[in-house]
């Protein structure tokens, strides 16, 4: 989101590398106490995080029932993924920064903070001014700087740390929370439930554009905190929100479990528009390290003619389990998933979506591009499901893969159900290289290789990347260079 | 400018340029003919610094230094430019986007500021008027669904844009018709300059019409065979490659 160009991003990037001996640009820690959760998971565990959040009864006992129902599942493991088994009795479940209550001003926060934002290069100050965008930045698990408030009040749309949500619209919360990924959906949903740390409430309501787009950066930064983050927005009838999620990580050796849950409800004629660009440490190119993201995303198109829209950008991560879903409910509501996977070195990613179509013209639209390179692992996983009320269902699905190098693999698993014979399902898919001839012809006009496959990966991507909002889209494409140094000799 | 001396060339073990010399110095054009197969596009590649192209034996010299050594975008930098005869295809790239960043990369390299988008527009706006460019296409994928002559044309839009110190064009004149092989000859003779050469690749006398050389050389077995001034053409036009060789021979 910084305004720097490329040329000097990728000339900060060399400079970090070089000075970390690392190809990782953002893995650096923040000096800052802490205050933590013993180690472990009990009842305890639960009840001291509910008791930190100064939480009301209910949700208390809503975190229990889910603590308890959670003892009693399994771990998944039909994912292409492997890992060693993790054991979730030597983690931390909870981490706030020491001494730092919920603050309304910039100048209240720890310069040490800001410093770390900086070095991210998302100035909050420059982007207030420049980008126009909303920020609450979530440093590991509190919420320590919320701005543009006053704008959306104006507008009535609610923007906040989901903890306070908890406490100031608890009616709201109640309503809403676990209808889209009920507690018991799977073991790491049902773990977050349990233990969710913060997040980020939204609430848009009738017929209210949301007047900017609203951004949240994620991090992880104490060792062995394991992240469980909670997102819930809702779009009443007619209203539109778009939400950006950008997430960077630093450097840590230990494998750091992230299972965050996101749940996404569009009432009538509603929409939502969630655009990720995850960067979490993928680990070294040994793959030693890096960040497991088990995490549950799914929208509800509960109105008619209700639109979801999923964007993504996953670079980061030792392990992506991700499939951002769309329950198509209301008649003609639409979902759509665009998605960039890059899984470099011995980076693994199981990714993909659900389209679950219940209601009459339903329509959804996938598109999928993954890229491999070094001895990375990278399928796509994807589920379009039309039920037996669901007349004149229509989806369309793109899936390509590029490979870089002869040592990594692109798998393609779609699973198509269909109870519905008025149904219509495209699905179209291709595996390619990068040419000798394209990388060449690049070069020859002055490109260095790096440079080279940068263009070139980012044109394969063009469809996903135009769905990104504008600021956004300028991150990802540096981001989708930054992933792939070292995967041209 | 341009020194080649005794070049072996190999690809994959087996050797296509066979003993090869040719200089050209700053000012000139010269013209190279040859029968297919002969290690035209061969040479040009082994210019540019395409990959798989093992220099054996002999050596480049561009500008006192040895152009073997310089990875592809480095001699780009340095003012080597390539018109491909094959130009290639990157879907999702804008032409635009594509010139720009290609020129910013070479003016990174050498030191100098980038343009910006603004100004970048504005050359390649100007510069593609006068190819008969148009606006729509530096909007779409860079040569995805180009004719041939398009294509063609936006090599020499490139070479305009990146004003190379040599420039070599494999057979740009190949698939153009007669206009927009008046209007590639156009920007090439606006080109000309003493401080610039030129190589050009060529089966037809036509285009030796337009763009006058002050020398040809012809290659075939992966050698020059014959060299002359612009005369060579015509003798070639009415002998053919295998009288000429066997006179030199
Ligand atoms: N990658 C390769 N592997 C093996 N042989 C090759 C390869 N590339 C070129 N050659 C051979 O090298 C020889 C010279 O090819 P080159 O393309 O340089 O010819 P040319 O003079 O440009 O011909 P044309 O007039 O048809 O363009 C040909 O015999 C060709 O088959
Ligand atoms: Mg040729």
């Amino acid at each position: 989101m910084s305004s720097a160009a490329a040329p000097e991003i990728n000339k900060q990037t060399k400079e970090t590398v070089a000075a970390l001996g690392e190809k990782y640009k953002y893995g650096f820690v923040t000096d800052i106490e802490m205050t933590r959760a013993p180690k472990g998971l009990s009842e305890d565990t639960v009840r001291y995080i509910s008791a930190a959040k100064n939480e009301p009864d209910w949700m208390l006992e809503w975190r229990l029932a889910a603590y308890r129902r959670w003892v009693q599942m399994k771990e998944p493991d039909w994912a292409r993924v492997h890992y060693p088994r993790i054991d979730y009795q030597n983690a931390y479940y909870y981490a706030a920064p020491k001494n730092t209550p919920l603050k309304k001003s910039l100048d209240e926060v720890d310069p040490k903070l800001l410093e770390t934002y900086n070095k991210l290069g998302i100035p909050l100050n420059e982007q207030m001014a420049l980008a126009g965008v909303a920020v609450d930045a979530v440093f590991d698990s509190v919420s320590v700087a919320t701005t543009f408030t006053d704008k959306l009040n104006e507008a009535g749309v609610i923007f906040c740390p989901i903890s306070e949500a908890i406490r100031d619209y608890p009616d709201m919360v109640r309503k809403y929370l676990g209808t889209v990924v009920p507690v018991s959906d799977n073991f790491f949903a049902t773990l977050n439930s349990a233990v969710f740390s913060d997040g980020t409430f939204v609430y848009v309501p009738k017929g209210v554009r949301c007047p900017m787009e609203l951004s949240t950066y994620f991090r992880i930064n104490a060792s062995e905190t394991g992240q469980f983050e909670r997102t819930l927005i809702v779009a009443e009838e007619g209203s539109y929100v778009s939400y950006l999620e950008g997430c960077t990580a630093p450097k840590r050796d230990e494998n750091q479990l992230h299972a965050a849950v996101v749940e996404l409800v569009a009432l009538e004629a509603a929409e939502i528009k969630y655009s990720t660009v995850q960067n979490w440490y993928p680990g070294d190119e040994n793959g030693l390290g890096g960040i497991y993201n088990f995490v549950t995303k799914r929208g509800d198109c509960r109105g008619d003619r209700s639109k979801i829209s999923w964007t993504q950008v996953e670079t980061g991560s030792a392990i992506t389990w991700k499939y951002p879903s769309c329950i198509l409910r209301g008649d003609d509501s639409v979902g759509e998933f665009y998605s960039i996977a890059i899984a470099n070195h011995y980076q693994q990613a199981d990714t993909g979506t659900k389209m679950i179509h219940l209601g009459k013209n339903t329509r959804s639209r996938i598109i999928s591009k993954g890229i491999s390179a070094g001895r990375a692992q990278n399928t796509y996983r994807g589920l379009v499901s039309v039920h037996a009320r669901a007349e004149n269902a229509r989806n369309f699905t793109q899936c390509d893969s590029l490979l870089m190098g002869g040592q990594c693999g692109a798998h393609t698993v779609p699973y198509i159900e269909s109870r519905n014979s008025s149904a219509r399902i495209e699905h179209e898919a291709t595996t390619s290289k990068i040419a000798e001839d394209q990388l060449f012809y690049c070069q020859a006009r002055g490109l260095g290789a790096e440079e080279a496959v940068a263009l070139i990966v980012n044109g394969f991507c063009k469809e996903v990347l135009q769905q990104l909002p504008m600021e956004f889209a300028v991150e990802a494409q540096k981001l989708v260079g930054i992933s792939l140094e070292g995967s041209v000799g | 400018m341009l020194e080649i001396k005794n070049l072996h060339v190999s690809i994959g073990g087996k050797e296509i340029l066979k003993g090869l010399n040719l200089s050209i110095t700053a000012g000139q054009v010269h013209a190279i003919m040859g029968p297919n197969g002969s290690g035209k596009s061969t040479l040009s590649y082994v210019l540019a610094g395409r990959a798989g192209y093992d220099i054996t034996q002999g050596s480049i010299t561009y500008n006192g230094e040895d152009l073997g050594a310089l990875p592809p975008e480095a001699r780009a930098a340095k003012g080597v430019f390539l018109a491909m005869q094959y130009p290639v295809e990157i879907p999702g790239v804008t032409t635009m986007m594509f010139l720009k960043s290609a020129l910013n990369a070479q003016r990174r390299a050498r030191g100098e500021s980038e343009l910006d988008a603004i100004g970048v527009l504005k050359t390649v706006r100007r510069k593609a008027a006068a190819l008969n460019v148009s606006e729509e296409m530096l909007k779409r994928a860079l040569n995805v669904g180009f004719s041939g002559g398009e294509k063609k044309r936006l090599e020499i839009l490139q070479m305009s844009l990146f004003e190379p110190k040599l420039a070599i064009l494999d057979e740009t004149d190949s698939g153009l018709d007669i206009d927009a092989l008046k209007l590639v000859a156009e920007g090439v003779n606006a080109l000309r300059d003493p401080a610039r050469a030129m190589l050009v690749i060529t089966h037809y006398q036509r285009l030796l019409d337009y763009i006058v050389p002050d020398r040809i050389h012809v290659l075939a077995g992966g050698r020059i065979v014959a060299e002359g001034g612009k005369e060579l053409a015509l003798e070639l036009e009415a002998k053919g490659y295998d009288q000429i060789v066997k006179d030199a021979a």
